[in-house]
Formats: C-alpha cells, sequence, structure tokens
C-alpha cells in the first residue's frame, strides 16, 4: 500500500501512469454523460411544479458538486504538500485549481438561468448558498492570483496551500448553507435523511451525470497533472531522457 | 418540435446544456495547447542546451 502511494508520488512515475488512466477516466466519463444526457432531456418526467425547466439540474448539481469536490482536493493536496513535503501534492492543488473554477462558474451561471423561470430573478444576494458559492469562485481566483503572483514555486506552494485550507470553511458553508439557512435556493435533495427525494426516472441520470463528471474531471486534473509535474520538474534528469527519447514523451 | 421547446423553458434548458458542453470543450483544448506548450519550450530548450560547444 506505502509502496504504491509511494510509487504514484514519484513525477517520473507517475507522468508516465497518468497518460495511460486518462483514457480510462475520460471514456466510462463520456458514456455516462452521454446517458444521462439523454436520459435526462427526452426520458425523465417534467417535474410537477417546475416543468421542463428542472432538466437544468443534469448540469446544475454536478457542476455544483465538482465545485466543491475540486476544491477539497486542492486544500487536501495543500495540506498532504505542506505536512509531508510532497511535491506531487502541490502539483495537484495547482492543477486543480483552474477546474475548481470552472466548474464554480458553470454551477453559478446554471443556477442563475434556473432561477430567473423559477425564482423571477437571475440573483439574489440574499441568498446564502448562492453568495458562499461566489465566494467559492473569488477562493479559486486569489489562489491561482497568489499562485501566479509568487515566483518561487516552494513558496507559492506553501502560500496557496495555506489558502486553500483557511478557505475550506467556506466549503462546509456552501454545503450546509441549505440545512442552516432557510433560503430561496431548494433544500438537499440527494443526501437527504430517507433517500432521495426523486423519482427513479429523475435519478438515475443524475447520478449517471454525477459519476460521468467526476470520471472527466478525473481525466481533466490528470491531463493538466502531467503538464504541471512537466514543468516542474523542467530541469531535471528524467524530462531530459524523456523528451530526448526517440519516442518522445508527450 | 417539442423537446426543443422544454414546455416554453427551452431557452433555458438549451444554453445551459449548450454552455457547459463550450466550458468543458474549451477547457480541454486549453489544457492540450497548454501541454504541448510545456513540451516543445523544454524540447527547443534541452536541443539549444545539447547543441552547445
Amino acid at each position: 500500500m506505502w509502496k504504491f502511494f509511494h510509487q504514484m508520488a514519484s513525477p517520473p512515475h507517475f507522468y508516465r501512469i497518468a497518460k495511460v488512466l486518462i483514457p480510462w477516466f475520460a471514456v466510462p466519463g463520456l458514456m455516462l454523460i452521454a446517458y444521462g444526457t439523454y436520459a435526462g432531456l427526452f426520458v425523465a418526467s417534467p417535474d410537477y411544479q417546475q416543468g421542463d425547466a428542472f432538466r437544468i439540474i443534469y448540469i446544475h448539481v454536478p457542476a455544483a458538486y465538482l465545485s466543491m469536490m475540486a476544491y477539497m482536493i486542492m486544500a487536501v493536496g495543500g495540506g498532504i504538500g505542506l505536512i509531508w513535503r510532497l511535491k506531487l501534492a502541490h502539483a495537484v492543488g495547482a492543477a486543480a485549481a483552474p477546474l475548481g473554477a470552472t466548474f464554480t462558474f458553470l454551477a453559478l451561471v446554471t443556477g442563475s438561468i434556473w432561477g430567473r423561470p423559477m425564482w423571477g430573478t437571475w440573483w439574489e444576494w440574499g441568498d446564502p448558498r448562492l453568495t458562499s458559492e461566489l465566494i467559492l469562485l473569488f477562493l479559486y481566483f486569489g489562489y491561482m492570483a497568489l499562485r501566479s503572483s509568487i515566483d518561487d514555486t516552494a513558496k507559492a506552494d506553501k502560500a496557496s496551500s495555506v489558502l486553500a485550507l483557511v478557505g475550506v470553511v467556506n466549503v462546509v458553508i456552501v454545503h450546509y448553507s441549505v440545512v442552516w439557512w432557510s433560503s430561496l435556493h431548494q433544500g438537499q435533495t440527494l443526501f437527504k435523511k430517507g433517500g432521495p427525494a426523486m423519482d427513479a426516472d429523475m435519478l438515475y441520470p443524475l447520478l449517471a451525470m454525477i459519476l460521468g463528471f467526476t470520471f472527466l474531471f478525473g481525466a481533466m486534473l490528470a491531463r493538466r497533472l502531467r503538464t504541471e509535474v512537466l514543468y516542474r520538474e523542467r530541469r531535471t534528469r528524467w524530462v531530459r531522457d524523456l523528451v530526448m527519447s526517440p519516442e518522445g514523451g508527450l | 418540435m417539442d423537446a426543443l421547446a422544454m414546455g416554453n423553458y427551452g431557452a433555458y434548458v438549451w444554453s445551459c446544456f449548450g454552455l457547459a458542453l463550450i466550458v468543458i470543450v474549451f477547457i480541454e483544448w486549453r489544457a492540450r495547447v497548454r501541454h504541448n506548450q510545456v513540451y516543445r519550450d523544454i524540447e527547443v530548450r534541452i536541443k539549444a542546451l545539447e547543441e552547445q560547444p
């Protein structure tokens, strides 16, 4: 077990393994998304209150879930990097941040588009879920800005990891905001007591979309991580050997 | 046509799916371009160093 982690933390080993892993994440991810999109748009019955507008859930929920998951990956990577000084852990944070920001943006925009016909407004500042999700986007921007403002990679890793760890408080607020406060945003649907509050024909496409987005996120993270590892290790012997090898290492 | 109309919510529903597709394709394309760029930069730098007398 520890040998496996030790091997995976080795940049050259990870660089090679990640290339193999990308299609294993991407293909099932795309298949699940294809099924979820078809079933969500054309098979699931319209919601009794929201009609067909509820179908936005198939993009909004996976995007919102990934916005939080990416942040947790970033924070855990930062924590591991600070404690055990693993270079790869900091690279994980750096690679996850743009993806997290993208999915947060997608969750905010699709939520806003959904809110217009259902709530009669594009945005509500008084809503804790909306506001905390927007703060999450700003945390991603802050993390990326902090990284790019420090030339020394080691110092950038440390500073951004501290910011990522502090920002975890906001992820907890995003997640529990609909439980702690009464707001425009609907309460938890999937993880509520007594099971999901959805019919099976609505639920299965949603689960497929969440799983599909997660797999696709894994593939995208692996690709970005390869680039991050390559850039960080650009002056090392193994990168030189890789680039100069006849088969290349793209 | 009913599928396109989505019970008069078509503009909202399809714009979300369209946006998701555009965003995902764009970030994946950017990641590939960036990877190739980093690789080529390293390749050029190493070859330049190798050619130095």
